[in-house]
């Protein structure tokens, strides 16, 4: 755990949503305000994609991310990076630890790898990303939807070169909070997932926070 | 069917047929290889970097393993593979990294010998299809070790490859294949020194039941089932 500035008061901010579980949210983040996600009940997945708001094509990349600070895990101090080498944002608070940004969302089709072709009626992350960017418009579509964070998520690499989800960085009430470093897009699907324990078996709601840089 | 020499810091890109197999070669040792793919007959499905670690439970990949596509559809399955670890994780230097690294080698003074940079050299070739940076996919580093530390540091492996040693890339699908031999971006040479590839294409028959690829988990069968339903 690792807090790197006093947190602002919620009653200070700009902006205040609930997103329940299985809806999207896209909305931009103007440079230098706060965006906080707050994971209200634990262990919830916040899939999460961020655009250049004035370029959707230079758009956050995980790859680079991670190489550029030479760590896969994401937290306080994390920078992340776009296709095209500029900061989008970075991360100032973490009251989590760490996140992922290698597990990606999830999707009708990779459920039917994952867990049994049955499993293709069942709401996935990538809807919610689809369905938002096609009512967002101004261009966006599938085709911009590059590998995402997964706040909240744990997904360890061991030296071996193994991966695998598991449950338990996050809790009730734990944030991360992120300073807009160019103004964004910024794109959450708050996960659906009931197949394996990223989010505890039991989607729940993330609150999302924008505060105005005078609060920052 | 041919083969072909790919130079130093080269991009290069063909639509790999189902049926047909790729074999990469390290020439000289040290290779790196970038690589993306997409559905030739629907570009939109490509490449998919976190379906395919989570699906196969890996962090890096070798044989056995297979790249999967957004759609839940094998493109690709590596069928055999001297190396033992490619990169998926580390992504493409661009052109402001490779000055800062290596500085700046023009191609007034330089000829062909000039300064290449894999991120410009995907998006020229993905424009020769229509596609765009939009369309990049995160590609895969191949010949290239970095492994994952506990605390998430992440670590380059020099000298992975070496002289002679190959994998083998059977494509499931009809798949653009675009391939750069640029340096790995986490390449603490301070030399810009890209390396040469072998590539060569073969007829190859189809999986059989018992493909190791497909039985080497339940996810790969289930991808295997997908992917011919695809040509059904």
């Amino acid at each position: 755990m690792k807090i790197i500035e006093k947190p602002p008061d919620p009653s200070t901010a700009r902006y205040d949503q609930i997103i329940p579980a299985g809806e999207p949210w896209i909305h931009e983040i103007i440079k230098g305000q706060h965006l906080r996600i707050i994971d209200v009940e634990g262990n919830q997945a916040a899939d999460t994609l961020f655009f250049n708001a004035d370029d959707y094509a230079d758009r956050y990349s995980a790859q680079d991310t991670i190489r550029t600070q030479a760590n896969i895990y994401l937290t306080t101090g994390t920078k992340l990076i776009s296709s095209k080498g500029n900061v989008l944002l970075t991360i100032v608070a973490d009251t989590c630890g760490r996140h992922d940004t290698l597990g990606g969302a999830c999707s009708m089709e990779s459920n039917m790898v994952r867990y049994a072709i049955e499993k293709r009626h069942m709401h996935a992350c990538r809807q919610s990303f689809v369905k938002a960017a096609l009512a967002w418009g101004r261009g966006l579509e599938k085709r911009d939807l590059a590998p995402n964070i997964n706040f909240f998520m744990n997904v360890p690499v061991t030296p071996h070169g193994g991966l695998t989800f598991r449950d338990g960085v996050s809790g009730p009430g734990k944030y991360v909070e992120l300073r807009a470093e160019i103004d964004v897009l910024a794109l959450i699907s708050n996960c659906p997932q009931l197949n394996n324990p990223c989010n505890a078996y039991n989607p729940t709601p993330i609150r999302v926070l924008i505060w105005d840089p005078k609060h920052g | 069917m041919f083969d072909e020499i790919l130079q130093p810091g080269a991009t290069w890109s063909h639509v790999l047929k189902r049926g047909t197999a790729l074999r990469i070669t390290d020439i000289d040792g040290g290779l790196n290889v970038g690589a993306v793919f997409y559905n030739w007959e629907n570009p939109t499905e490509r490449y998919n970097m976190p379906d395919t670690l989570k699906a196969q439970h890996t962090a890096h990949l070798t044989s056995g393993h297979v790249l999967y596509s957004d759609m839940g559809r094998v493109l690709c399955s590596i069928t055999a593979d001297i190396v033992g670890w490619h990169d998926p994780l580390s992504g493409c230097s661009n052109a402001a990294l490779v000055a800062q690294k290596y500085g700046h080698a023009g191609y007034q003074e330089h000829r062909n010998e000039y300064y290449k940079n894999p991120y410009d050299g995907f998006a020229i070739e993905l424009a020769k299809y229509g596609l765009s940076v939009r369309d990049m996919a995160a590609p895969i580093n191949f010949f290239s070790k970095v492994v994952v530390e506990d605390g998430g540091n992440m670590h380059f492996v020099s000298r992975h490859s070496r002289a002679g040693m190959y994998v083998d890339l059977r494509a499931e699908m009809n798949v653009l294949t675009i391939l750069n031999t640029c340096q790995h971006p986490l390449d603490p040479n301070p030399k810009y020194d890209p390396r040469r590839a072998h590539v060569s294409i073969s007829k190859v028959s189809a999986p059989l039941p018992d493909d190791r690829c497909r039985m080497s988990r339940p996810e790969n069968e289930r991808g295997f089932v997908l992917t011919e339903r695809y040509f059904e």
